[in-house]
């Protein structure tokens, strides 16, 4: 319906205003799925399949293989500890070489890194194989905000700062983890974004999407997400930028695709009405041609 | 007290009085010409210990005062009215915060790790165990060392000038422009570039000097492939130091005329690129990792050999295994950049080429443990710290694996998870070793005996405190907690707070660290020759301790393997 609403575009402010402030709203109700808890001890769990790539990565296949080495170094030692002790054993061995035990654990480390090799190259290459992206974000680190800019959608650069800690309780929104206007997303649509900054190195990172990518000034970083379920999700800055990096939060509202379309209308409407009738939904963006 | 002539040359606790002179024909100096113009590398060993000791001090402070704020989320230490903020040492400010976390990282690598390893003990024990009289270049040994107290001055100073944002410079140990040129725009960076060209300069006479001491000064018999296994790993980091130091000098050179000659080798406006410092940076970056872990290796080889009374394993694969790690030190470097958007294919490369060196290092931490096999193991304090080291460094080593990996790195670059990987491999690695070999070679150096019971003590204080301290730390990176934050949304607040527990166990071992210093100082019980026994094998356990002031004038001759 509200995709109806925006493809006619010419409705009243105030509506659209009222559906993008819905998405404003339920996001204090919305299940915030992208952030840490305390006492946490894993990695923020996955909305996006190359989050759930990783996951399965990290815990199945390093934990795994990790674990093992590590609990074997300790029981070796232990059993030296135990066995060969100077009341166990007052008389030492004097052999100082055995060259099969030497080969196997050479041979056999190096099979086990070409196992994690063949996941790791996998995984590396999945998450650079962008797929044809519906959308662009540009994204621009500042000391000590980001701007986001969608400009397939003509919405020019709106600025996210950190939100207040009175905001953040009245909104049940993690302080230092919400921002004011956040980026907005659709859900399960290929979000290409780039990344850039003014000043210093910043890093944009969401967790829960397996992304982060250096914003360093004079270049364009890119990175993709695709969010396969709707949700707040939260990420920080994750460069040293100064004083305030501790304090330039990142939130990503991810929507249904209607609602998506009407806060576009919404925001299309102010700067430039003109915008309005190329910013229709399901048209796929001139600049996913681009794709490098 | 007996006079200076009396006194033993090289005691200088004085545990040995009238202990015979070893000066030789010229005399006993004084004390200004013998601490100040000292051209003995026993001496200047000393002075190095002495100076990481202070230095190591000053860095375990300032990593006080970063969990002492991390214990709780807001800030409550770096804000206006603060006990910091009364003490007015450091500015009280969230700059303030990224300045000593700053300083604690750049005095623990070039003031604490380096000096005590290399200068110390390696400045100590490599003539003594390949049996030359001295260092090859006696007077550059000392300026190497009195350029190292220069760039102390000048890192402290920095920490007191203005940096830009505040007091000091608080860009991170890695000094990543555009912040530590248009962000820091006061002369504290100026200070800190100033302060690592000394430390650089220092490290690279030393270098010279090493080389040419173990290349040609070791005594007849003692081929390269006989050489203790310490002196090989000071040989392959001094060679490290050589060839990545001077990379480090020319691009923080490029830092300082970006700052104040108006370059533009990392500023994109002009045509440069931030990301090339990085590229150079870590370049030094990733070597000087191993420069600060191989003598630890070194000596871990020597304490788990003579305390299980069995020789080193595998000797030449040990010493070949740390050549290894060497040469792939310097081809992996770009794995600290996983982030910077790199073409995917470089990745790849880089992902491969780090997991390489897990195996070379599991050559030795399998060979360590082979060492021990059949042994007959004594658990003196340097063992104890040996066999921590084997387990906690291993820790590190398997996270670092994790790490390599690109397509997860993206879930854990500059979180907690890389400070807990890297203190596994430092402050519970590198340390760990450097205090095993502290206590080792104690008698040796200080001509008197350590208190074993204190030393333990110490050890199992500082065993439960870091990892305490560290082991969380993975938690917290995994779900996601930057690196280098003030403050951290509550949700981080629970791992930081035992993490700031364990500091103040750790601190408590630092405590009886100092306990067991001024215990034997006090009690000054007379050294052994060797106190370990039949397992300590090489030529420094042939000389008294302390050594005299000048040892082997009659070169010894080496005919069979030390091993």
């Amino acid at each position: 319906m509200k995709a109806t609403l925006s493809s006619i575009g010419r409705l009243g402010a105030a509506v659209l205003a009222g559906a993008a402030g819905a998405i404003q709203a339920t996001s204090a109700m919305a299940d915030i799925v992208g952030q840490p808890v305390d006492r946490g001890i894993d990695l923020q769990p996955a909305a996006s399949q190359i989050r759930h790539d990783q996951i399965v990565f990290h815990n199945h296949i390093l934990l795994p293989i990790t674990g093992v080495i590590t609990l074997l170094v300790l029981g070796l030692l232990l059993v030296c500890i135990v066995r060969f002790n100077r009341r166990a054993n007052p008389t030492p061995a004097r052999w100082s070489h055995n060259t099969p035990v030497e080969i196997a654990w050479t041979v056999l480390p190096v099979l086990i890194l070409m196992f994690i090799a063949i996941f790791s190259f996998k995984l590396l290459f999945e998450e650079h194989d962008m797929p044809r992206p519906y959308m662009t974000v540009k994204v621009t680190g500042r000391q000590w905000n980001w701007d986001y800019e969608y400009p397939d959608q003509k919405i020019g650069a709106t600025t996210s700062t950190l939100m207040s800690e009175a905001d953040a309780n009245a909104r049940h929104e993690p302080y230092k983890l919400a921002a004011n206007a956040p980026m907005i997303a659709p859900v399960g649509k290929v979000v290409r974004v780039q990344v850039t900054a003014e000043d210093v190195i910043h890093s944009f990172s969401v967790p829960a999407f397996g992304i982060k990518i250096d914003a360093v000034p004079g270049r364009l970083n890119e990175t993709w997400f695709k969010a396969d379920r709707t949700g707040v999700f939260y990420g920080q800055c994750s460069q040293l930028c100064g004083v305030d990096h501790a304090f330039m939060p990142i939130e990503v509202q991810v929507v249904s695709q209607p609602q998506f379309d009407a806060w576009v209308a919404s925001k299309a409407h102010k700067p430039a009405p003109v915008a309005v009738a190329t910013a229709a939904p399901n048209l796929p963006p001139a600049s996913a041609a681009a794709r490098r | 007290m007996s006079t200076a002539a009396d006194a033993h040359p090289r005691d200088v606790l004085g545990a040995h009085k009238g202990a015979a002179s070893g000066y030789g024909s010229h005399g006993a100096p004084g004390f200004f010409t013998r601490w100040f113009f000292s051209t003995n590398h026993k001496d200047i060993g000393t002075l190095y210990i002495i100076f990481a000791i202070q230095a190591g001090i000053v860095g375990a402070l300032l990593s006080g005062l970063i969990r002492w704020e991390l214990a709780e989320p807001g800030i409550q230490l770096f804000v206006h009215g603060s006990w910091l903020d009364k003490l007015g040492l450091i500015e009280a400010s969230k700059h303030g915060y990224t300045v000593v976390a700053t300083a604690h990282g750049l005095i623990m690598i070039f003031f604490m790790v380096m000096p005590a390893m290399i200068g110390g003990f390696g400045n100590w024990f490599v003539p003594l165990m390949i049996g030359a009289p001295d260092m090859a270049f006696p007077r550059m040994n000392n300026i190497s060392f009195w350029m190292l107290v220069a760039s102390w001055v000048m890192m402290l100073t920095s920490l007191m000038v203005d940096g830009g944002p505040g007091r000091g410079f608080g860009g991170g140990w890695t000094l990543y422009p555009p912040l530590s040129t248009i962000g820091h725009t006061g002369p504290a960076m100026d200070c800190a570039i100033l302060a690592i060209h000394l430390a650089g300069a220092s490290s690279i006479l030393g270098a010279i000097n090493f080389i040419t001491t173990i290349f040609n000064m070791r005594a007849p018999g003692m081929t390269l492939h006989r050489m203790p296994l310490f002196v090989w790993s000071i040989l392959v980091t001094v060679f490290l130091l050589l060839l990545a130091l001077p990379v480090l000098a020319g691009a923080i050179t490029m830092l300082l005329t970006d700052r104040n000659f108006g370059t533009h080798f990392f500023d994109p406006a002009g045509g440069g690129d931030p990301v090339m410092f990085q590229h150079l940076f870590w370049f030094f970056g990733h070597p000087e990792v191993y420069i600060l872990i191989l003598p630890g290796f070194g000596m871990i080889s020597h304490i788990v050999s003579t305390f299980s009374r069995k020789p080193v394993f595998g000797y030449l694969a040990m010493a070949y295994a740390m050549v290894a790690i060497g040469f792939l030190g310097f081809i992996v470097w770009a794995h600290h950049m996983f982030t910077t958007g790199m073409p995917v294919n470089l990745q790849a490369y880089f992902i491969a080429a780090t997991m390489v060196i897990a195996v070379p290092t599991g050559v030795k931490v399998f060979s360590w443990i082979a060492t021990m096999w059949g042994g007959s193991i004594e658990f003196k304090t340097p063992m104890l710290w040996a066999i921590g080291f084997i387990f906690l460094f291993t820790i590190g080593g398997v996270t670092g694996v994790v790490l390599a990996n690109a397509g997860i790195d993206y879930a854990l670059h500059d979180t907690y998870y890389v400070i807990a990987h890297f203190h596994y491999v430092l402050s519970l690695g590198a340390v760990f070793a450097i205090f095993g070999g502290f206590y080792y070679w104690f008698e040796k150096m200080w001509g008197v005996r350590y208190n074993e019971f204190l030393g333990t003590v110490h050890f199992w204080i500082t065993f439960v405190g870091v990892n305490v301290v560290f082991f969380p730390q993975h938690f917290l990176g995994l779900q996601g907690m930057p690196r280098r934050t003030v403050d951290y949304p509550v949700a981080f607040r629970f791992w930081n707070h035992v993490s700031s527990i364990g500091y103040a166990i750790t601190f408590v071992g630092l405590l009886v660290f100092l306990l067991v210093l001024i215990e034997a100082a006090v009690r000054r019980r007379p050294a052994r020759a060797n106190p370990w026994g039949a397992g300590a094998t090489t030529l420094e356990w042939t000389l008294p301790s302390p050594p005299p002031f000048h040892q082997f004038n009659e070169l010894p001759v080496i005919r069979a393997d030390g091993y």
